[in-house]
């Protein structure tokens, strides 16, 4: 199982037709494998937060079992365009 | 029903747990001791609206329970938020709704009042 951040981002970026993805590697010596990303997708317009998350958790369903702590951030491009400007 | 099949993970078991209070966590440790970061996080943030009377299980005392939760909910991960039987999510969704001042209304349905909301009002009437 590939666990890279680049794999995870190429991935979320694919699946979820998304215009921006970053994912951070988080993680730290005593942790297994920890990663925090952050998605930009028209995908999640009109869609609460929990099936927002739950449309990432599908994407990478074969790898969070592998993933010890995954915390992550679900943006349209209109949020994430207001979020930039903050 | 007995408990023998199903263990503690049945459905149906987890569906009445989920239901017995107003506010329920699944949690990695307890409250006072949470084993985590992101269940010390739900348990902080719940602290913080002053929240004591809510339900906490500890998903490391029950190997059916951990994963059973996580078939119930479809949702991957420890620790899991309920209010008022329906899933909320986890720790990433239970803080940006702490941030944008969702949790507060919830709380309110629930007839559970904030004690951010003294706090705020303390604040505007300085």
């Amino acid at each position: 199982m590939e666990l890279s951040a680049e794999y995870l981002r190429e991935k979320l970026q694919r699946d979820l037709e998304a215009e921006h993805v970053e994912v951070e590697d988080t993680t730290l010596n005593r942790c297994s494998c920890s990663f925090r990303v952050l998605v930009v997708s028209a995908k999640f317009e009109g869609k609460p937060l929990l099936q927002r998350h739950r449309l990432v958790n599908a994407c990478l369903a074969e790898e969070l079992p592998h993933i010890h702590a995954f915390e992550q951030k679900t943006l349209t491009p209109d949020q994430w365009a207001r979020e930039r400007q903050k | 029903a007995g408990s023998g099949a199903g263990g503690g993970g049945s459905a149906e078991q987890l569906d009445a747990l989920v239901k017995k209070d107003k506010v329920v966590v699944f949690l990695k440790g307890t409250p006072e001791q949470p084993q985590c970061g992101f269940s010390n996080a739900v348990v902080q943030i719940l602290r913080l609206h002053g929240v004591r009377d809510y339900a906490a299980y500890n998903v490391l005392d029950d190997p059916e329970l951990r994963q059973g939760i996580k078939d119930y909910s479809n949702w991957p991960t420890i620790p899991q938020v309920y209010l008022n039987g329906e899933f909320v999510g986890g720790c990433d969704i239970l803080l940006q709704m702490h941030q944008n001042g969702d949790l507060v209304e919830e709380l309110k349905k629930l007839g559970i009042h904030s004690a951010l909301l003294d706090e705020k009002k303390d604040q505007d009437s300085k």
